[in-house]
């Protein structure tokens, strides 16, 4: 059997497993094609996203732990383009909110400013502190009282400064350009550093970035959560009062219900297919042009690569900037999917390891191979729920009824997910390194 | 007498969690410095290992409490805590033999080890939510309190209280008896010598005839204690919940970065830089302030400087500050 066939065969192997999810309610599956579209439009999602740390870590051997934040931005980003503004916000304090970011900002870049001009010593010490603790008090003195004004503002609503009121569908370019923005700032800062250390940088920020999303109210109305966020596709409720829909559903032999429940999500998982296509050509493409090569050659040889007059740092930082960008657009289309910002749910074992887990099992450095595992590992983050039930009713099927290990055991079974998942990764890592899909 | 109130309420609020935070920090961060040292590698399951410890001492408490067995005014956890030693070393062994000799054997890069380690993060993280559960528990009984904040005022007729749990004091004598048993084992003993050896140039110590699996063998049995005791610590002292240690793994590693990786001293140098930063820059300065400055300078706000909810920017602040002037940490620690 070639490689071709053995790696079209997994994919149909995936396909399979949706379809059965949709058709038959056997052992795991739920015979429901709703909770079938639900599986592959995350499943296409977590393909972007294996896609994006592909690029970091399977084409230029970067360590990235920070894809939560990066997915959390392409969220906030989802809030701030398409919500509707609004204008008492703009008047009360959102203009000082601005411009006291501002001033933070610009005492970050005179600091960065004094480091790089100053000759070292105690008076650049000195100057760098002194501006640094002024500007965070003057930055304090803008922002409190702007904050407090915004977030009075109809508070049980809204809270917060709003959005642009755009359509949804440019959030996502805008997720992009924001976690764009945060891995340029965190790349120029951490890149250079051992392979560990950006690793726990990027741990960090994604820490930090979501610590910002919980707690500052104003912007993304914290752990209240922004919900009803708008679609780029009709409403259920809207098609079912729409005849026609009624009547070419009635065509189909289908309840109207069930058929404008799978009419949206259908649509969403075209809109997400088309996306991940074209990214997945877009890397293709950078993966067989000069450009990849000489990435794969900085990845495998960085000193041969430095020789060869390649700037490491500059090709890593764009790199970097490009992965996460991808990320940050895979997190717009997620929060689009779910119409809401819920800052609380994000855990970095779910949207940072998760995806990692998918990068190696799908095959590092092979962009189907991405796509692959983004698919399947989440098919099996789903299901290992339900097979774990299954597995623990076997287990217990000879213990006595109601005794408390029965019961301990049944009631844990959910909590398999982490250690299966560990497992695969284990088992993935140990016999067979190169993935399912193996870079060519 | 003013002056004094400012000092009690510094220490009362500052000094002792900050004491407390940094001796749980340091027993982590040798772990983590340890395991980078000898197997030279970031260990990311550090957090989770930490959680099975505390996990084991937990259950092994709970079966104390029920059999009547308890340790007067100190918390029945200290009695359990042997036991929970144990059986993390033994998770700790199994882990080496079944998962990573292999790469050791290998000859792996680093990256790979981590990733390595990811997986088991997964699986103990999977392990520990599989027995006890993602809630909180709480497991400390004793006596609460060395002393009352109300006792001190009495004692004293100061306006501010000094309270001082029993759980911190524990903590602080915990980590001083450990980390002088472990510094007195690093230099005096035979494999504590040939760990450091190992750790300083690997050929060398092997050309010397040291043999590499038990010093890993031994490096694992340390590192499984210390994380057990440093877990079972900070369970005690705030609670214990599967998903905190895993976010503990942050401010440890900053702290062994910070102090330089590879080097037990910088470590514990770390972990209190790391925790007095973060309790100093979270805590309102308000009361202190009014304290000691005159009445018309007095602050109007809290004067926090930043939420205790951005405790993570803090450490994470430092780490970048220490990683851009000082790459190799301020206590010369070894890149590989």
């Amino acid at each position: 059997m070639t490689d071709t066939m053995k790696h079209t065969l997994l994919f149909v192997f995936v396909g399979v497993l949706i379809l059965a999810e949709g058709a038959t309610d056997f052992l795991f599956f739920s015979g429901s094609w709703n909770s079938a579209l639900v599986i592959l439009n995350m499943g296409l999602i977590s393909a972007i996203m294996a896609i994006g740390v592909n690029i970091q870590w399977g084409f230029a051997g970067l360590f990235n732990v920070g894809i939560m934040g990066f997915t959390a931005l392409g969220g906030l980003a989802v809030v701030l383009t398409s919500t509707p503004v609004i204008p008492e916000a703009w008047s009360s304090g959102g203009v000082s909110i601005v411009m006291a970011l501002v001033m933070g900002a610009l005492t970050v870049v005179s600091g960065v400013m004094i480091t790089k001009f100053m000759a070292p010593g105690k008076a650049r010490m000195l100057v760098l502190a002194a501006v640094m603790i002024v500007g965070f008090f003057v930055y304090r003195a803008i922002f409190d009282p702007a904050v407090g004004s915004v977030e009075a503002i109809n508070p049980a609503l809204q809270g917060n400064i709003g959005g642009l009121g755009l359509p949804v569908l440019l959030a996502w370019p805008a997720g992009g350009l924001l976690a764009a923005g945060a891995a340029w700032l965190i790349g120029k800062t951490a890149l250079g550093l051992r392979s560990d250390y950006l690793a726990i940088a990027t741990l960090g920020i994604a820490e930090i970035i979501l610590a910002v999303l919980k707690n500052e109210d104003w912007l993304s109305r914290g752990v209240k959560n922004v919900v009803g966020l708008p679609r780029p596709l009709p409403y259920e409720v809207d098609l079912q009062n729409d005849p026609a829909f009624v009547e070419s559903a009635a065509g189909f032999g289908m309840d109207p219900v069930l058929a404008s429940t799978i009419y949206v999500k259908a649509g969403y998982a075209l809109l997400f297919t088309a996306v991940l296509l074209a990214f997945l050509w877009m890397a293709q493409m950078a993966l067989k042009s000069p450009w990849g090569r000489m990435m794969r050659a900085i990845r495998d040889n960085e000193t041969a690569a430095e020789a060869m007059g390649k700037d490491v740092t500059r090709r890593h930082l764009q790199i970097f900037v490009l992965g996460s960008a991808i990320c940050g657009i895979a997190g717009a289309m997620m929060t689009t999917l779910d119409s809401q910002l819920t800052p609380g749910t994000y855990n970095p074992l779910r949207f940072t390891f998760l995806i990692w887990v998918m990068v190696i099992v799908g095959g590092s450095g092979n962009n189907f191979g991405a796509v692959l595992g983004g698919m399947l590992i989440w098919f099996f983050w789903i299901k290992v729920e339900p097979m774990g039930i299954l597995l623990m009713e076997l287990v217990t099927s000879g213990m006595a009824e109601g005794s408390e290990l029965k019961a301990h055991l049944l009631a844990s079974a959910s909590h398999m997910r982490l250690f299966t998942m560990g497992l695969i990764l284990l088992l993935v890592l140990r016999f067979s390194p190169r993935g399912l899909i193996p870079e060519k | 007498m003013d002056l004094l109130n400012a000092l009690v309420a510094l220490t009362n609020f500052v000094v002792i969690p900050g004491l407390a935070y940094g001796s749980q920090l340091a027993l982590g961060a040798l772990g983590v410095t340890l395991i980078y040292g000898i197997l030279r590698f970031s260990n990311f399951a550090h957090g989770d290992t930490m959680a099975f410890g505390a996990m084991v001492t937990i259950l092994f408490t709970w079966a104390f409490q029920s059999m009547g067995i308890s340790f007067g005014v100190l918390p029945t956890a200290l009695l359990a805590l042997p036991f929970g030693i144990a059986g993390t070393i033994l998770l700790a062994l199994l882990t080496d033999r079944t998962v990573y000799r292999f790469y050791r054997e290998q000859k792996a890069k680093p990256v790979i080890f981590v990733m390595v380690s990811l997986g088991v993060m997964f699986m103990m993280n999977g392990l520990v939510r599989f027995i006890i559960g993602p809630g909180d528990q709480r497991f400390a009984d004793g006596e609460r309190f060395i002393i009352k904040a109300r006792t001190f005022k009495q004692m004293t007729g100061l306006n501010e209280g000094l309270a001082i749990k029993t759980t911190q004091g524990i903590t602080v004598i915990t980590a001083i008896i450990v980390v002088a048993v472990l510094f007195w084992f690093l230099n005096k003993t035979r494999t504590g010598k040939s760990m450091r050896a190992y750790s300083d140039n690997e050929d060398l110590a092997l050309l010397s005839g040291i043999n590499p699996e038990r010093v890993v063998m031994y490096t694992w049995m340390i590192v499984a204690a210390l994380a057990t005791i440093a877990g079972v610590l900070y369970g005690l002292d705030k609670s214990f919940k599967p998903f905190t240690y895993f976010q503990l793994l942050l401010p440890i590693f900053a702290s062994a970065i910070v102090g330089g990786l590879g080097n037990p001293l910088g470590a514990i140098a770390g972990g209190f830089i790391i925790a007095f930063s973060e309790v100093t820059i979270t805590y309102a300065w308000k009361k202190v302030l009014n304290y000691s400055l005159p009445d018309s300078l007095a602050p109007d706000g809290l004067v926090q400087l930043l939420s205790t909810d951005y405790k993570f920017a803090v450490s994470f602040a430092i780490l970048i500050v220490v990683l851009l002037f000082k790459p190799t940490g301020l206590f010369k620690g070894k890149a590989v």
